[in-house]
C-alpha cells in the first residue's frame, strides 16, 4: 500500500550549519536568548536506530516570535535567529540540534491562550506510515497543563512529547542539553490513537 | 518484548512555510522537497502538472495546508535520491498561488504492483489537523485498472471519484485538478496508512 522505502537524504542534502540554529540566521552578531542543545534518537518501536532519515525543526525566537510572515504577535524579531534547521540521523539514529530556547506566545484559541514553549520536529522514516510531523516540549513548562494542542494526545502518550533536561548533554560554559527521542510507527503497526 | 510508546502527531500548525517549504515561500533557506519531482530540462514528454485546493467545511480553499506528495517513476522505481532527474516526493504550500492552489510538476506514475492502478500518495498537513491524512490520486483515464485496483475497491463506489484526478488541459502542456475536501458531503477519502 505505500512506498516501501522512505527519501535517502545524505550529508549533501544538507548544508553544514543547518544543525545549528545559533549560527545559520546570523546576519550581524549572536541570536539573543538562551543556547541549548536539542539531542536523542530515532527510534522504531523495537528500539532499533532509524538511521539516515531527516529531521526538520522549526520554532519561535526566544521572544516567542516566529519569522513566518504571517505572525502577528507583537514580540521582536531577532536579526539573528531564522528559527528552522535540519540534520540526518547517523548510524546510531541519533541527531543534535543547536537552537535557542524559543519563547511562549499567545494565540487566539481561548481567552488568555498561550502556547508553551515548543519545538517543532518533521521526521520522515523509513517509508510513507512512518511519517511524523510534532512539537517538542521543555520540563516543567506551566503552559502545559492549559494547552489544548498538547492536552489533545492521550494522557499516558503525554509524556513522550516532553524533552528531558541532561545534563551529560549540557557544553560547559555554552549550552544547556535537552533529550529528545523519537518513536516512528512500524511497518502496519497501530495507530498511536489506539495503543 | 514491549514496544516503545510512539511519538504522538501534533498539528503542524500555520508557520510551517520557512521549515518545510522556505523556498517557496521566498525565505533565504533551501528547500529539500519542492514542488518539482520531474525535472523538466531533462524529460518533458512525460510531464503533467497536479494541481488542486484544499476545501474546508465552509468550502473556503485553504490557504495554509501543506501536500506532500510520493510516487513512483513512469518505470515504477520510488527515487529516493533528491537531484536526479525524477525525486519521488513533492512537498508544497497552499498559500503562494492566488486562489490557494498547490501545484506539482510531475509524471504519471507506473502501476506499482501487477494488478494495481498508477497512483500518486498524497498526504495533508494542516493547522487543525492533530495528524496528518493520507489519500491516494488516481487518474480518470485508466478505467479498467482503477476498476481492479485492490485499494479503490475498498472504497464505496459512489466516493471513489473523490480519489479520481480529471485532466482539465490538455496541451500545452496536461494539466490534471485533484481537489480535496477535509470534510462535509464531498469529503475525501482518507486512508489509514
Amino acid at each position: 500500500m505505500k512506498p516501501s522505502s522512505g527519501p535517502i537524504f545524505d550529508l549533501e542534502s544538507v548544508a553544514p550549519l543547518d544543525h545549528d540554529l545559533t549560527k545559520n540566521g546570523i546576519k550581524n552578531g549572536e541570536p539573543l536568548g538562551e543556547r541549548i542543545v536539542v539531542s536523542g534518537r530515532v527510534l522504531n518501536e523495537n528500539g532499533q536506530p532509524i538511521k539516515n532519515t531527516l529531521i526538520e525543526v522549526w520554532q519561535a525566537n526566544a521572544a516567542g516570535r516566529y519569522v513566518h510572515k504571517r505572525d502577528q504577535h507583537d514580540a521582536p524579531l531577532d536579526p539573528n535567529f531564522f528559527g528552522a534547521g535540519r540534520c540526518v540521523t547517523n548510524e546510531e539514529g541519533i541527531f543534535k540540534f543547536y537552537t535557542i530556547k524559543p519563547g511562549a506566545y499567545p494565540w487566539g484559541n481561548h481567552p488568555n491562550a498561550w502556547r508553551p514553549n515548543h519545538i517543532h520536529f518533521s521526521v520522515f522514516g523509513p517509508n510513507i506510515g512512518t511519517r511524523l510531523v510534532t512539537q517538542m516540549y521543555f520540563p516543567g513548562d506551566p503552559l502545559l497543563d492549559y494547552d489544548p494542542i498538547y492536552l489533545a494526545v492521550p494522557e499516558k502518550a503525554r509524556q513522550r512529547l516532553i524533552s528531558t533536561f541532561d545534563l551529560s548533554l549540557t557544553e560547559e560554559g555554552f549550552a544547556l542539553g535537552y533529550q529528545f527521542d523519537i518513536v516512528l510507527r512500524g511497518h502496519h503497526s497501530t495507530p498511536f490513537e489506539n495503543e | 518484548m514491549n514496544k516503545l510508546g510512539q511519538t504522538p502527531s501534533q498539528t503542524v500548525g500555520p508557520y510551517f512555510a520557512y521549515g518545510l517549504t522556505p523556498e517557496q515561500y521566498k525565505f533565504d533557506h533551501k528547500s529539500l522537497a519542492t514542488p518539482v519531482l520531474l525535472d523538466a530540462n531533462k524529460n518533458t514528454q512525460d510531464l503533467i502538472i497536479l494541481r488542486g485546493k484544499v476545501y474546508d467545511l465552509h468550502g473556503e480553499a485553504v490557504d495554509d495546508a501543506m501536500i506532500e506528495i510520493w510516487q513512483v517513476d513512469q518505470k515504477g522505481e520510488f527515487q529516493t535520491k533528491p537531484h536526479q532527474g525524477f525525486f519521488s516526493i513533492g512537498r508544497m504550500g497552499t498559500g503562494t498561488i492566488e486562489g490557494n492552489w498547490f501545484e506539482f510538476t510531475t509524471c504519471i506514475p507506473a502501476a506499482e504492483k501487477p494488478g494495481q492502478a498508477p497512483t500518486i500518495h498524497m498526504i495533508v498537513f494542516m493547522r487543525g489537523l492533530l495528524s496528518h491524512v493520507y489519500t491516494r490520486v488516481y487518474f480518470e483515464e485508466f478505467k479498467e485498472l482503477n476498476q481492479e485496483d485492490p485499494y479503490l475497491k475498498l472504497v464505496a463506489e459512489e466516493r471513489r471519484n473523490t480519489l479520481i484526478t480529471k485532466k482539465v488541459q490538455d496541451s500545452p502542456v496536461k494539466i490534471y485538478e485533484f481537489n480535496l475536501h477535509m470534510q462535509g458531503e464531498k469529503e475525501t477519502v482518507f486512508f489509514d496508512y
